[in-house]
């Protein structure tokens, strides 16, 4: 089978994780958290991959990884329009900067 | 350059190097004829792109600058495309590449670019934030791998599978998967119309 097994992948994937959610969790720019929205979807799809090629499934894997790909693409571009607002109203995407809904 | 530019190079020059080291080390686990250079390839590969995927990944959080993440960002596409391939995942590294590296990080480059008055504008968080941060991601770490580990993953081994072709996604995208990919489809379109809005002209 060889020496690299499922682990490597999902311990891979794991610091893939966690390094995109504590991108999300620190940057206060905005595209630097779409970033890390991105890094994490990364992540799930190796997840994927590596599940459906260690423990059998045929194609649904990498059919699931397939469908991940489309919606980040499609969310990537939504996020980028409404930053694209945020900025027309504040003239920055700092989100520390959006609490005008602040009580 | 200034010094967070060479720390962080080094940084990921040294965590490359630090997961590729193994596999020299290594010799050939089976017999075979890929492995009678005595080099294990795929270990070798692994570590590697794995190395490069996970210093690009540090290298997103310890940027200060949106633009050197984005970069740092197309590093962790491409060398999760590398591992697509050696997942025997070819038209998904192909897809990963095109659509991914070469659609998502060109729209987050174009918003990076249409959303900086000030194109040396760093937010920086507060340390105690990024201290929680930090502290809320190392755990999150130890505990994912920590509940891998703990299971024995090695039932039901499928036999190595051959590479899906296009053929065979062509298939099942029209077959098995044809609902998910009406789906994907409306909403496409749904996203068209509302991005296009939502950042159009109309909205002034």
């Amino acid at each position: 089978m060889g020496s690299i097994t499922l682990m490597h992948y999902l311990v891979l994937a794991a610091f893939l994780f966690c390094c995109g959610l504590v991108t999300m969790a620190v940057k206060r720019n905005a595209v630097g958290i779409l970033i890390g929205v991105e890094l994490v979807l990364n992540a799930a799809n190796l997840n994927l991959v590596a599940f459906g090629r260690y423990r059998g499934g045929g194609i649904d894997g990498q059919a699931a990884a397939l469908f991940v790909i489309v919606l980040a693409a499609a969310e990537a571009a939504v996020a980028i329009a409404i930053f694209m607002n945020f900025y027309r109203h504040l003239t920055t995407v700092d989100v520390d900067r959006g609490d005008l809904l602040r009580g | 350059m200034t010094a967070s530019w060479r720390r962080s190079t080094v940084a990921a020059v040294l965590a490359g190097l630090a997961w590729a080291g193994p596999a020299w080390a290594r010799g050939p686990q089976t017999a075979g004829t890929a492995e009678t250079v005595g080099i294990d390839l795929e270990a070798l590969m692994f570590y590697l792109l794995g190395g490069l995927a996970a210093a690009c990944a540090v290298g997103c959080v310890m940027s200060s600058r949106v633009v050197r993440m984005a970069l740092f960002l197309f590093g962790a596409l491409g060398a999760v495309a590398g591992l697509y391939l050696l997942l025997h995942a070819n038209f998904l590294a192909a897809v990963q590449l095109i659509v991914y590296a070469g659609g998502t990080l060109v729209v987050i480059i174009f918003g990076i670019m249409l959303s900086s008055a000030s194109a040396a504008a760093r937010y920086q968080a507060r340390p105690a934030e990024k201290a929680a941060g930090a502290v809320v991601g190392l755990l999150l770490l130890a505990g994912l791998v920590t509940a891998v580990g703990r299971i024995d993953w090695s039932g039901r081994i499928a036999a190595v599978p051959s590479a899906p072709t296009v053929l065979e996604f062509g298939r099942a995208l029209l077959t098995t998967y044809l609902v998910p990919f009406e789906l994907s489809s409306v909403l496409l379109l749904a996203v068209m119309i509302g991005a296009a809005w939502l950042a159009g002209s109309g909205r002034r």
